[in-house]
């Protein structure tokens, strides 16, 4: 068996009487990426944090490599833990050259050679994230995308057991985010190393992890494959989660789960709390929209947002549904506001949840 | 906030430029009086040994004051930053409540418990426990500052505390720390009374001796313009180790707490020596002054008490008043209509300021002598006076609050078709009103512990708190200085709380700070 680079049982942190981390259990598995996910206010930063060695969790314990480094009365210092950290906005020393900055963590060596060897590894941690020649820089010459990739160089550069990445593309451009998050993934990937990127963007997290964690006040609420999250999701704030979500009323009948666009097997939805009625989740890709003259709804409203179709049917009692997020591709573009439309259940739903959407 | 270059209301320059020729005129008539005798006499004065001796002897105390009081400034700031000290909020304004005691206050204390203080040792000692919660004020504003997340990605990376200290902090904040120990030196620079009381003939002490003794009007006004010509080479460092600041970001997002360096063994030493601190810089000359009013006998009458108190509170307000109304176009002029002119203005009144008390109310002497005869010793030429001295002081708060007012406030206010003035009254005029009031105090309490302009300027028979304390100081009876020092003192704890309070002092309080002190 393989032995977790961090594994953390029953972590519990308090400020101020206040929980902000509630029974942790979280394993990281050496040379992969787990991405730590959670809405602003989660304690996904805290966690980070503890982890790092910046705050001493209240109970529950921190495992790095099988060795204990917080818990049970002990407590290793940061510096001692070797896990890198790669903040918010970079926090580049702003006195140092980027060289400076990537060498920041390097063994002090003397001696020709001893400096020729921190040269060429502040070389290659560079090279690993594009920024090749930038050595000389002062961090302020950088932009945003570049700071970050010189913090994530200086991460990696004295080889950490871990490295914790505090949501750190959320500072950058839109247009930038994906870009620089594509580029420090394949540093990562090249170098093998062990990640926990701490992120509230889905896709995000989705694209760069092998495995996700979602946190929601304080507690991880499911963990997983990226796929099994996006399929599966066991509560609605992780599908929320994971992405465009269609929300549809359902009750029981027999083996089939009945809505307003027809039934669906029980068995074909991912997780089934087992309840009478529920909220049956599903992603836009499994529901189609299409004219058809003898159809029983007609299209109210329909507006393109990105990728998706935010749509409002009305069926022959005049009742109104709102269909958000429809995939565009499954949308016909023919159809015109007043159409009869037929709306079909594709394929199997994500979940039956029990609780309402917010 | 970027300033918009819109046209500069024509009666706010006015006063602005007006406010700049009162900082800057007087001194113009300083060096008038010092060329009168000519530039043989003034290089004869000049390069007597004793100029060199005084010159090196007062640099030489402002510099042993600034680095001492920058050590262990420093020392405290880190203390009560970065350590794991318990109750730092305790501690910080623990350091900062000496700002409310005068030096010459606790200068007289310490020499008449122990007379032998009476030397450059026993000033620099003084002087040192009265800036270093300058020192501290200002370093503290500077590591508050500092992304926290800088020194965790340091920590991350198998650095020490010790080693990011040294290789991260220090060098981030060297620059604040260089200003600050040039900020110390020049408020040693400019400080009259704790030099006088202690009897080091340095700059402030012997230009006054030199005007008193009458018999050479030149050598006083020529001492002056060295002086100016030092404290510029001081204001000039300042400004250039300052500089524009490092860039550090300030971590978004997430709450965190600065990480704190376990100082383990050292933890009580620390706390007992800032308790000891305290001790020293307040709570000796304020137990003494306790000591000398019930233990002595004051010869103070209730009579001259109150009328000197009511002196003071009339003197303050009246100065607090006009100088805030001179500051206040000239703060919205600098605030909204960045330009050469406004800036320049802005310069003067800053520099008027920083140069030594003595210095200005000299200037305003010759003014009197010279031009203002009829008003020479009567209370408008000293209100004059003391609103150089202090309107600066109100121009950099005002100034803060005008530049923290969203622009587009009156931009909406314009748009809805009312006039600029109306605009200014209100929309622009209530939301500083804090920022008025807090410059009214500040401006009354300095113009209350202020002594050289009260010294030279007073209408004869007046007196404030400030000179009935040097009158009788000047005697050595000690328990009628009591009752006069211990009401400057209360006048300045508030301040001096409020500064401590404040969670980052910007340059504008630490300047409030400084000029407290003299």
């Amino acid at each position: 068996m393989i032995l977790p680079r961090l594994r953390l049982a029953a972590i519990t942190h308090s400020f101020a009487h206040e929980e902000v981390l509630s029974g942790i259990d979280l394993e990281v598995a050496p040379g992969t990426v787990t991405a730590l996910m959670g809405e602003s206010g989660s304690g996904k930063t805290t966690l980070g944090r503890v982890i790092a060695g910046f705050v001493s969790p209240s109970s529950g314990t921190v495992h790095l490599d099988g060795k204990l480094v917080a818990g049970n009365g002990e407590f290793l210092a940061p510096e001692l833990r070797s896990v890198g950290v790669v903040p918010q906005e970079g926090a580049l020393f702003s006195h140092l050259s980027v060289a400076g900055n990537v060498a920041f963590g390097l063994p002090q060596r003397t001696g020709r050679s001893g400096r020729a060897t921190r040269a060429k590894r502040v070389q290659e941690c560079l090279e690993m994230v594009g920024l090749s020649g930038f050595e000389d820089r002062r961090t302020y010459q950088l932009s945003g995308g570049q700071q970050q990739r010189v913090a994530v160089a200086r991460a990696l550069a004295p080889s950490p057991r871990l490295v914790v990445l505090d949501e750190p593309f959320s500072a950058l451009d839109a247009s930038l985010r994906g870009a620089v998050s594509q580029q420090v993934a394949d540093a990562l990937s090249h170098v093998g190393a062990t990640a926990l990127l701490i992120t509230h963007d889905a896709s995000e997290a989705f694209r760069m992890a092998d495995s996700v964690a979602v946190l929601a006040a304080g507690r991880i609420i499911q963990s997983g494959p990226p796929s099994e999250l996006y399929d599966k999701p066991r509560t609605l704030k992780v599908a929320q989660a994971g992405g465009a979500t269609v929300l549809l009323n359902a009750t029981r009948h027999g083996p089939l789960l009945s809505t307003t666009f027809g039934s669906i097997p029980q068995s074909q939805v991912g997780y089934d709390f087992g309840g009478e009625s529920g909220i049956l989740v599903l992603r836009p890709r499994q529901l189609r929209l299409t004219p058809r003259p003898e159809a029983s709804f007609r299209l109210e409203t329909i507006r393109i947002d990105g990728e998706y179709v935010q749509a409002c049917v009305s069926d022959a009692n005049g009742d109104r549904i709102e269909l958000k997020s429809l995939r565009v591709s499954e949308f016909e573009s023919s159809v015109r506001i007043g159409d009869s439309v037929s709306i079909e259940l594709l394929s199997a739903a994500s979940f039956l949840a029990r609780e309402s959407p917010a | 906030m970027q300033p918009r270059a819109l046209s500069v209301p024509r009666s706010a320059l006015v006063i602005a430029l007006l406010a700049a020729a009162l900082a800057v005129v007087p001194l113009a008539y300083l060096f008038i009086q010092a060329l009168d005798a000519g530039w043989e006499r003034v290089l004869q004065i000049l390069g007597r040994s004793d100029v060199l001796q005084l010159t090196l002897r007062s640099v030489g105390l402002a510099l042993v004051v600034g680095l001492l009081a920058g050590l262990v400034g420093t020392t405290t700031a880190w203390l009560v930053e970065r350590s794991d000290i318990p109750a730092p909020g305790f501690f910080h304004v623990l350091v900062v409540i000496p700002l409310a005691v005068p030096s010459y206050v606790a200068a007289y204390a310490w020499v008449t418990w122990w007379p032998v203080t009476a030397s450059f040792l026993g000033a620099t000692a003084v002087l040192t426990l009265t800036t270093i919660p300058l020192i501290h004020l200002y370093v503290t504003a500077v590591l508050r500052g500092l992304d926290p997340a800088q020194e965790e990605a340091a920590r991350s990376l198998g650095r020490g505390p010790l080693y990011v200290m040294v290789h991260l902090t220090v060098p981030q904040v060297r620059r604040a720390i260089a200003a600050g120990v040039l900020l110390a030196s020049l408020y040693v620079l400019a400080d009259f009374g704790a030099v006088a009381i202690m009897r080091v003939p340095v700059f402030t002490w012997v230009i006054l001796g030199a005007y008193r003794a009458g018999f050479d009007p030149s050598r006083a006004a020529v001492l002056a313009v060295a002086l100016v010509l030092v404290s510029l080479l001081f204001i000039v460092s300042e400004s250039l180790a300052r500089g524009r600041g490092e860039p550090t970001t300030s971590a978004r997002g997430a709450i965190r707490e600065t990480v704190q360096v376990p100082l383990k063994t050292l933890r009580p030493v620390a706390v007992c020596a800032l308790i000891l601190l305290a001790s020293i810089s307040v709570g000796f000359p304020v137990a003494s002054y306790i000591y000398w009013w019930f233990g002595g006998r004051s010869e103070v009458e209730l009579e001259e008490f109150i009328r000197a108190l009511l002196t003071t509170l009339t003197l303050g307000g009246t100065v607090a008043v006009a100088a805030v109304l001179v500051a206040l176009p000239l703060a919205w002029v600098v605030s909204r209509f960045r330009g050469v002119l406004s800036v320049g203005a802005e310069r003067a009144v800053m520099l008027a300021h920083s140069l030594p008390g003595i210095v200005v109310a000299l200037s305003f002497v010759y003014v009197g002598v010279r031009v203002l005869q009829p008003i020479y010793q009567r209370w408008p030429l000293l209100v004059l006076a003391e609103v150089a001295l202090t309107m600066s002081l109100a121009l950099g708060v005002l100034r803060a609050a005008f530049e923290q007012q969203p622009l587009v406030l009156t931009e909406v206010g314009r748009a809805s078709g009312n006039s600029r003035f109306f605009v200014f009254v209100r929309v622009t005029l209530p939301s500083v009103l804090p920022a008025i009031a807090a410059s009214l105090a500040i401006v009354a309490i300095t113009t209350a512990k202020e002594l050289p302009a009260l010294l030279l300027l007073r209408p004869a028979g007046s007196d404030t708190l400030s000179t009935r304390l040097w009158a009788w100081a000047g005697v050595s009876d000690d328990a009628s200085v009591a009752p006069y020092a211990l009401t400057l003192i209360a006048f300045s704890v508030l301040p001096a709380f409020v500064a401590a309070r404040l969670g980052r002092p910007t340059r504008a309080s630490v300047m409030v700070d400084r000029r407290e002190l003299v």
